[in-house]
């Protein structure tokens, strides 16, 4: 039995204009199904990559296959199996969202039959039944954004491109729109690109980091900041013998280690004081160090595990690839 | 072509929505209106050798030069500027789909604001009861060379209008472009200075081109084919170009 092609699949993807590499050897797949968050910095090669993907832009070199049609040779079928929402979201100001809806749907080949009930179903999806007859140059910018976005899904395709669906939306507006493409999930492939990272972390299966033209990392929110980071660290109030503390810990984990500055610390047995310890191990140890600190005699008061957010993932990926950057570049000759 | 008819349909209501085709169509009706009016009134005072339809389509490159730019300036640029160009070519339409129906659109509503100013001659033959002021000879001819030659007025409005994002520059363009074909190839045509020599073969294309010269045929019911197909040609050249400005555009977006 034949596997089914990924649903987006990009193999060493550039994009160069006049001279500036946009897009530079980029490679991923996305499965069917998958909801996948585009981060980059501004001008990292986001809404390049994007408009490659949708066939808006041809590429310089490499391959770009969505279901498996090649997007360079067949851009009318790919075309076909796409909804995208670029980036600010472009609108006819003066056509009723209705009428809207009717147009496009009408270009992306649903039949005049089916359109009036998909139009209903995708204005209810939306939230957008009480201004189907207004016009969209009149809307507020929420309602612009959910507009943008029941185009992309009118002709129900199996992929959705959505560049910044948040962007200059109030949190309501945001919570309406996460659950909106958490009610995707399954059904088609979404690949989103934001600066919202908390939205991202909550509503995407997978994360893809790019920087420069490049992808610097890749994976779901844990694998990258088990990548990143190599390690969890957990904070502890506690009370107790330091000695018999320290031989408690390494029990539990030998690689527990104690922050420089707490170790130092000693405000006596009977005082409780703050601990932050990292551990190579993944695993959840919270039990296992409290279970050890109460038989070792020591009082735990809290203990609570630290998660680098995603904002932190992101910001040390990125860091790390312009350090890399630098590091390659040619050093100035000095003057002699 | 199988989107033509859903594009088409949607640019004609997007110009019927513009205020600048209404803005167009007042001064062009408005302009019409007052030469016929000149029209009649000379007609009235004294008998003319000439037919009043020639006269009246005598003076049709004033309104072409200003309501043409008017009717396509918006076409491709705004869309290009506002992006909604983008959205509209990640559907499964063609870019030749797309200029087609702007180009299709802004022709039809051309050749209807034209067509409305025969009202003008059945209004006059209704009221002074007089046969000859609907001589359909030369109003034939004057209506058959306003839709040639709105083909390639209308075609080189939306070339204009493919070649820049903003409206106003469009619509610049594309008057420049009317006067100089139209007035300057007018000018070129009584110049002494391209008979001389080397120049023949270059007088021999100014008169193919030459646009009043055109205008008196149809007038007096001569149909060239040679007007047709410079028309025709024109109009296919500047369709492909302004595709192909739409898509040298797209690739350096």
């Amino acid at each position: 039995m034949s596997v089914p092609p990924p649903a987006i699949e990009v193999s060493r993807l550039v994009k160069t204009y006049g001279g500036t590499t946009a897009v530079n050897d980029i490679s991923f797949t996305v499965a069917k199904g998958e909801i996948v968050g585009f981060l980059g910095p501004n001008g990292a090669g986001k809404s390049t990559t994007m408009r490659i993907l949708t066939g808006y832009l041809p590429a310089t070199s490499g391959s770009v296959h969505l279901c498996g049609l090649p997007v360079a040779t067949r851009p009318d079928e790919v075309k076909r199996r796409i909804g995208y929402l670029p980036e600010n979201n472009p609108l006819p100001e003066d056509m009723r969202v209705s009428e809207y809806l009717y147009f496009r749907g009408r270009l992306k080949e649903v039949s005049r039959r089916q359109l009036g009930p998909r139009i209903d179903e995708v204005l209810e999806i939306c939230d957008l039944k009480r201004v189907r007859h207004r016009i969209i140059g009149q809307l507020s910018k929420g309602y612009r954004q959910r507009v943008g976005i029941a185009e992309a899904i009118l002709a129900e395709p199996p992929v959705i491109i959505m560049d910044e669906p948040t962007i200059g939306l109030d949190p309501h507006q945001i919570l309406i729109v996460r659950d909106l493409i958490a009610g995707l999930r399954g059904r088609m492939t979404v690949i989103i690109s934001s600066h919202i990272l908390p939205e991202i972390e909550v509503t995407c299966d997978r994360v893809l980091i790019i920087n420069q033209g490049r992808v610097v990392a890749q994976g779901t929110p844990a694998e990258l900041r088990r990548e990143i980071f190599g390690q969890s660290s957990y904070v502890l109030e506690v009370a107790g013998d330091p000695d018999a503390l320290a031989a408690a810990l390494a029990a539990v984990d030998p690689t527990l280690r104690t922050a420089a500055a707490d170790a130092a610390a000693n405000p006596g047995p009977e005082e409780f004081r703050r601990l932050r310890l990292t551990t190579a191990r993944t695993d959840e140890l919270g039990d296992g160090i409290v279970a050890a600190l109460s038989a070792a005699g020591c009082r735990v008061r809290a203990i609570g595990r630290e998660h680098p957010s995603l904002e932190d993932v992101f910001l040390t990926a990125t860091r790390r690839s312009w350090d890399a950057v630098q590091a390659a570049a040619p050093r100035p000759t000095a003057a002699r | 072509m199988k989107h033509f008819p859903t594009l088409l349909s949607h640019e004609l209501r997007m110009l019927l929505v513009s205020p600048a085709t209404y803005v167009a169509a007042t001064l062009f009706l408005g302009f019409m209106g007052l030469v016929f009016i000149k029209i009649v009134e000379l007609y009235g005072g004294a008998p003319q050798e000439t037919s009043p339809a020639v006269v009246y389509f005598q003076l049709f490159w004033l309104p072409v030069c200003v309501m043409v730019p008017l009717l396509t300036m918006k076409c491709l640029a705004e869309e290009r500027r506002a992006g909604t160009l983008e959205t509209l070519l990640t559907t499964p339409v063609t870019t030749a789909e797309v200029v087609l129906a702007k180009f299709g659109a802004a022709y039809a509503l051309y050749a209807a604001l034209w067509a409305s100013t025969l009202g003008f001659f059945l209004v006059l033959r209704r009221y002074s009861g007089d046969e000859r002021f609907l001589d359909a000879g030369p109003l034939l001819g004057g209506f058959l060379f306003i839709a040639v030659s709105g083909l390639l007025f209308v075609a080189l409005g939306v070339l204009a209008s493919s070649l820049t994002r903003s409206q106003s520059v469009a619509g610049i363009l594309s008057c420049v472009a009317l006067a100089t074909l139209i007035l300057g190839g007018n000018a070129l045509a009584d110049s002494p200075w391209l008979d001389q020599g080397l120049l023949r073969p270059l007088r021999v294309a100014v008169d193919h081109t030459h646009v009043f010269g055109h205008r008196d045929d149809f007038a007096r019911g001569v149909v060239d084919l040679r007007h047709l197909l410079f028309y025709a040609s024109g109009t296919a050249l500047a369709l492909i170009f302004s595709i192909l400005s739409v898509e040298a555009k797209q690739l350096h977006a």
